[in-house]
Order: C-alpha cells, then structure tokens, then sequence
C-alpha cells in the first residue's frame, strides 16, 4: 500500500499528539494563533504547520479577526474516527455479553456444589 | 442468583498511535473469568459474540503453545484467528500473538489482565500493532512523540454530533 500523504484524512491527522493538543484547546473554544503557540510553547511556524494539516482535513477552521488569525474546531470529519473505535466496541461487547452468560452458569454450578472444581 | 449488570460497557481507547485498549468488568471471581477465557467449550459459547458461530476452538495453553479459533458469520463466511502464547500467569495474564488470517499484517501483540476486587474482575485487553499503519491503516508518525495521550476527548465531541 502507498503512504497515504499526511493530510489525507482526520485519522492521520489525529497521529500526531500535539494536533490532538490542538484540538483539546480548540474544544474548549476558538482561539487566536498565538494563544496556541503560547499554550504548546513550540515555536510559531511549527504551530502553524500543525494547523495547515487540521485545516486541509476540516478538522479546523479559520476566521480573520482584526489582524489576528482565529481557529476553531470543527469536529465533524472525527466522525470517521468514532465510528471505527465503535466498531470494536460493538464486537467486544457482544463478545463480554456472552462471556457474562457464560460466567453466571460457571457461578451457579459452583454454588450448587459446595466443593467447586478448583 | 447472579445479575448481569454490565452488559454493553466494554470501553474501547486508543492509547497510543499503535495500540488498542479494551476494558470491561465481570461480576465473577478471575478465576472463572479465566475459566471462561481459557476453555474451549467456554469459548465457543461467547467468542463469536452476537455474529455468527464458533466453529473451532484449539488452545494449547503453555508458552510457545498455540491458539485458533473460527468462526462462521452470519452473512456466511469464515473468520478465523490463530496465535502463540507468550506468557501465561494463571488467573492474571496471558500474553499472545494474534494473526487475523486472510488479511496480511493484520497482526498484534495482545495482553489479557485479570484483576479481581471484591469478587468482581476487571478485564483488559492490551493490543499493539507493529505499527499505526497496521492498526487502523492509516500512517503519520509523530515528530515528538513521547507522550501518549488517548482520543476519548475528541471521541465524545464527536459523538455528540449524534
């Protein structure tokens, strides 16, 4: 398989931990570029090379205002990446539901028997 | 009588870039837990979960010992996995390789622990992938790496989209 490029998609942009950084401060509400960079404490231009990648998956969005540079998130490409996790989160459910049966019987037959099997 | 409180509360994380985390609690001593987990009648009974029927189960539990279960889903095809163990501690860990077949490189490094409390047993599957790419298919190494943090936070405001 190709190297899929970096912007690609919100799953490949979310690989990096300090664009997840990003957008845990960006939840909490937009903000201007340098509150970002004073926040991270990494320089500007890698600040704004982050946010290029965000930017060009959707995952954030930017406003002038004034002569500052606003960013907010926009959470809907994460909609990909919940999904995918809620995959196996359904398929491991299923499977523990069972097991749950399956140990409700292990519990009584050992009850029923004072001795157990150990 | 026993009641099953916890039906549906497997939690799923993504604690690092190559690795899954499922967590869930039964309400049963560890011991049957890994009774459970570690038989092959047993196993039949749950592994499949609600998509189709386990229709082989071999477990060889010894370290360099190996595993292979199968199963036919519902829609008709077979799904299997097989693997080697690792590491066994009785009642608490198991460490196993898992190959999903019929799928190249989809395999990881799985850590089963067992840890029981007041009759109850928290259980927790720890599985890495040899890489991000292979997780989930998707690639991007982080420049700084180092910390690990999870998606939980991005998970939920994305669940509350609906």
């Amino acid at each position: 398989m190709a190297r899929a490029a970096t912007t690609a998609d919100a799953f490949n942009a979310v690989a990096e931990p300090r664009r997840r950084q990003i957008l845990d401060l960006l939840a909490d509400g937009e903000k201007p570029v340098n509150d970002l960079v004073s926040v991270l404490g990494l320089a500007q231009p890698l600040v704004s090379k982050h946010l290029r990648v965000l930017r060009e998956v959707g995952l954030v969005e930017v406003r002038d205002s004034g002569r500052q540079r606003v960013y907010r998130l926009n959470a809907r490409p994460l909609k990909d990446i919940h999904d995918w996790v809620s995959g196996y989160r359904r398929w491991w459910s299923e499977r523990f539901d069972r097991m749950d049966v399956v140990l409700a019987e292990l519990k009584e037959s050992e009850d029923g028997d004072e001795h157990g099997d150990e | 009588m026993s009641t099953v409180t916890s039906s549906g509360t497997a939690v799923v994380t993504l604690p690092a870039d190559n690795q899954i985390l499922i967590t869930r609690e039964f309400d049963a001593p560890a011991r049957l837990v890994w009774k459970a987990w570690t038989t092959p009648e047993l196993i039949k009974r749950w592994w499949a979960g609600e998509r189709g029927e386990v229709t082989s189960v071999e477990v060889d539990l010894r370290v360099g010992g190996r595993w292979r279960h199968v199963m036919v889903a519902d829609g008709g095809f077979e799904v299997a996995f097989h693997g080697e163990y690792r590491e066994i501690v009785e009642h608490e860990r198991i460490v196993s390789t898992e190959v999903f077949e019929g799928m190249a490189g989809a395999h990881s490094l799985n850590t089963l622990t067992l840890t029981e409390r007041d009759g109850r047993t928290t259980l927790t599957v720890l599985a890495e992938y040899p890489s991000k790419e292979v997780r989930d298919g998707h690639i991007e190494s982080g420049m700084e790496g180092g910390m690990q943090e999870s998606l939980d936070k991005l998970e939920q405001v994305a669940a509350s989209l609906g």
